[in-house]
């Protein structure tokens, strides 16, 4: 029962310290650049270019792929002093997290060498394009049509919604209806995607937070080359699987302002309560503990799963409780700042934001942390279904042709 | 990085399960609660001693085993699935571990070694009535060496052989250990919320002690002693948390309403999905709470603080919803679901309830100087 780094562990770790010391002032220039989208991509490019130069991007893949062919957890350490310099890129997690992963597992070496590469550096930014604004949760239930061409090639017809980065991705992985005559999970099949290809057009959403990572992307008649394809026809079901599992294991973390954070915050704060520091009421030490056993709890849970790791075993769906419990602890702890603020936790002017702009951030992220990556109650479904398993619902689409299915909103 | 149980860990836990599997049905645990002059399973608890589970930690030269703590936490898992009716966590938790914290050479070999053997049951007598008792403003008092007073209530009070009390001696708070086969002791049996543990009263009579630990430290000592305890109790309040998951699936597997298995509900498959997520965020904060009880880390106040809340929370919320998820049947005597319901209200109380444990740990991350640490707060985007 030690969590501390071993011998070889804590020599990766130095090596990590000492390269960041060296490179990670790319961070202030950033924090300079504050709110600036275009400078912040380009430097977390020039960021992602550094870290595959030094072998630090994508520590636990094959050294085939641009990856190091390190250990998941020398990917932690790596990750655990990274966000020490307080950012973290989400450009690539996409991409490097979920899309490529999938990529490397289905398609032909040619088809790697060509696109994991520059991934991995930074060159190329992905997206997933899956959800659809009739799915949703019920992700096998899109309608976006992929249909097969006297050339073996394919013509993909529709409209996907909610994906992230589209708008600056320069490829993605598609899910597509190519059977509509078998039921829902049986007729699909998985491509990856050159965002610049002809019939494709990406349409930012306006979101609550006012901000537009979101996208709406429509396609018309683009032509996809069966090369293209990931995984069997009709067994795309098989294939979103894979990334789905890692879309759950890498929206384990939470981001921004934590209990540290609010605590410190408090201890600034005057309280309503007759004198003192809001630190020092009762009842907003109770929730502080409270936001602790979670947020520690989580971090112990994550080391957990990376014993299992380092064992030879793969953890499972249990890896759900990350991304449930974050999601919500978010909210919470954003709300609890605002709350401790007072009417000035109405303010969102940039201006004076400098000290709580963090959490009025995950005032809104806590509201779509919760439904990316499956929503509170698909989360309790899986870990009921998956991890404990019970049995699962009635599916009413189970044995019906996805044409026959009723189509509501 | 191994932050698990090691195979040997996982090894010794299986035999206890294996053990206990037959050694402590719930009918062992039932005959305890339902029959007021059998305060604890003796039998059990004889066949506890001789596997040695009481010296797990306790050092070879004191008739122990002198293994790692983790080894201990795997058998409180164990003891805590089965609501073991027998004075483990008294003796074992609180007056072994407080004997290797603050006791002197000679107590450790007057004690340890009959501890070990079964012989010497343990207690912790720290509440004095109503409400949570300071040890700032303790009644019971030590005078040259005497204790007097009365301790309402305690836990194995009535069967201890030793007791551990907080008192208020010439030197200021402090823990005095009295063996309580002395004159002067007088004992009433209380009933309990969980009639499978012992309750008593415990009065003091001009009683000899002796000082545990430096006298006027009283408040630093009692608190290494429930840090320590509080980490060993929140394994049991995760066996327990866990055997309530089990009994609840396996009702809710063959239990049907309306045309189908009940498990079959999202309502009843999402208060499994939150008693899974509160089990997990236990085990988790557990493992911390063992890792710095092994290593005896500085970090184990805050660490002992957030293993306790975290099982607390996560049995008392399992405890209930196994019973809900039995629906009527849950509520009946003949169901385990009101053994869990009980002990879990009894553990979560025994060492002090969640108010005062998420101030101590608010309190140890202030000591930290956290505060400071986040001054760049708010930075990051």
């Amino acid at each position: 029962m030690d969590f501390r780094d071993n011998a070889q562990e804590a020599e990766f770790r130095k090596n990590t310290r000492d390269w960041l010391a060296v490179h990670g002032s790319i961070f202030t220039e950033l924090k300079l650049a504050k709110y600036d989208r275009e400078k912040e991509l380009e430097i977390a490019k020039r960021w992602q270019a550094a870290k595959a130069e030094a072998g630090y991007a994508c520590i636990a893949w094959p050294v085939e792929w641009g990856g190091r062919g390190g250990t998941a957890m020398e990917q932690t350490i790596f990750s655990e002093e990274e966000e020490k310099l307080g950012v973290r890129f989400q450009y690539f997690s996409i991409g490097l997290g979920m899309c490529l992963p999938t990529v490397i597992a289905f398609s032909d070496k040619e088809t790697k060498s060509r696109l994991v590469p520059p991934a991995v550096r930074g060159d190329t930014i992905w997206c997933q394009l899956f959800s659809e604004p009739a799915a949703g949760s019920d992700v096998a239930g899109i309608r976006t049509r992929a249909i097969e061409t006297e050339d073996g090639s394919w013509l993909l017809s529709g409209q996907k919604v909610w994906t992230s980065y589209a708008h600056q991705s320069d490829y993605g992985i598609v899910l597509a209806r190519t059977n509509p005559d078998v039921p829902k999970h049986k007729g699909l099949t998985m491509f990856w995607l050159d965002m610049k290809s002809p019939g494709i057009e990406v349409r930012p959403i306006h979101m609550a937070s006012g901000e537009s990572d979101f996208n709406e992307v429509f396609f018309t008649d683009v032509r996809v080359k069966d090369s293209q394809r990931l995984g069997e026809v009709n067994q795309g079901w098989k294939t979103a699987l894979l990334t789905l599992d890692n879309e759950r294991l890498s929206f384990g973390g939470a981001e921004g302002p934590d209990w540290e954070e609010l605590m410190s915050l408090a201890a600034t704060l005057p309280s309503g309560m007759g004198g003192g520091s809001v630190l020092k009421e009762g009842g907003f030490r109770d929730k502080l503990a409270d936001f602790y056993v979670l947020s520690e709890g989580l971090k112990y849970t994550r080391l957990r799963s990376l014993t299992t790791l380092s064992r030879g075993q793969t953890p499972g769906p249990e890896n759900s409780v990350g991304k449930l419990i974050s999601a919500t602890q978010m909210q919470r702890v954003a709300n609890e700042a605002l709350e401790r603020l007072d009417q000035y936790g109405i303010l969102a002017d940039e201006d004076f934001l400098s000290d709580v702009g963090a959490f009025q951030r995950n005032f809104y992220w806590g509201a779509a942390m919760r439904i990316a990556g499956g929503t509170d109650e698909i989360l309790r479904n899986i870990i009921a279904e998956r991890v404990l398993g019970l049995p699962r619902e009635h599916r009413l689409d189970a044995e019906v042709a996805f044409k026959d299915l009723p189509k509501g909103i | 990085m191994n932050f698990d149980y090691s195979e040997e860990q996982i090894f010794l836990k299986d035999q206890v399960r294996t053990f206990l599997e037959t050694e402590c049905t719930s009918s062992v645990t039932r005959s305890v609660l339902e029959d007021k002059h059998t305060p604890y399973d003796e039998a059990l608890w004889r066949s506890v001693s001789e596997m040695g589970w009481m010296g797990v930690a306790v050092p070879e030269s004191y008739g122990g085993l002198g293994l790692d703590h983790v080894y201990l936490c795997a058998i409180a898992e164990e003891l805590g699935r089965v609501i073991a009716p027998i004075p483990f966590s008294s003796t074992v938790y609180i007056l072994a571990e407080a004997l290797m914290l603050t006791g002197t050479e000679d107590q450790k070999r007057r004690i340890l070694p009959r501890l070990v053997s079964g012989e010497i049951v343990g207690c912790l007598a720290t509440s004095e009535g109503r409400g949570y008792t300071s040890i700032n403003s303790l009644s019971v008092r030590a005078e040259g060496g005497f204790v007097t007073g009365e301790k309402i209530p305690v836990v194995d009070g009535g069967i201890a052989t030793h007791a551990i009390v907080s008192v208020r001696s010439e030197k200021g708070p402090s823990l005095y250990l009295v063996d309580l086969s002395a004159d002067g002791v007088k004992r009433e049996e209380l009933d309990s919320i969980d009639p499978t543990r012992n309750l008593a009263k415990v009065i003091f009579n001009r009683v000899p002690g002796e000082a545990l630990g430096e006298e006027g430290k009283g408040e630093e000592l009692l608190a290494g002693v429930q840090n320590r305890a509080a980490v060993l109790f929140s394994f049991e309040q995760i066996g327990g948390s866990e055997r309530c998951l089990d009994i609840a699936k396996d009702y809710a597997m063959n239990r049907y309403a309306f045309g189908q298995i009940v498990s079959k509900y999202q309502a009843i498959k999402h208060k499994f999905a939150d008693m899974y997520v509160k089990k997990e965020i236990a085990r988790s904060n557990a493992y911390y709470g063992a890792w710095a009880l092994s290593t005896n880390a500085d970090v184990l106040p805050e660490a002992a603080a957030s293993a306790r809340i975290a099982g607390c929370l996560s049995y008392e919320f399992s405890a209930q919803e196994n019973l809900q998820i039995h629906g009527g049947m849950g509520f009946t005597w003949e169901t385990d679901c009101h053994l869990h319901l009980r002990r879990a209200r009894q553990l979560g109380l025994v060492l002090g309830g969640l108010p005062i444990w998420r101030e101590r740990l608010v309190r140890a991350l202030e000591e930290r100087g956290v505060v400071q640490k986040g001054e760049n707060n708010g930075l990051s985007r």
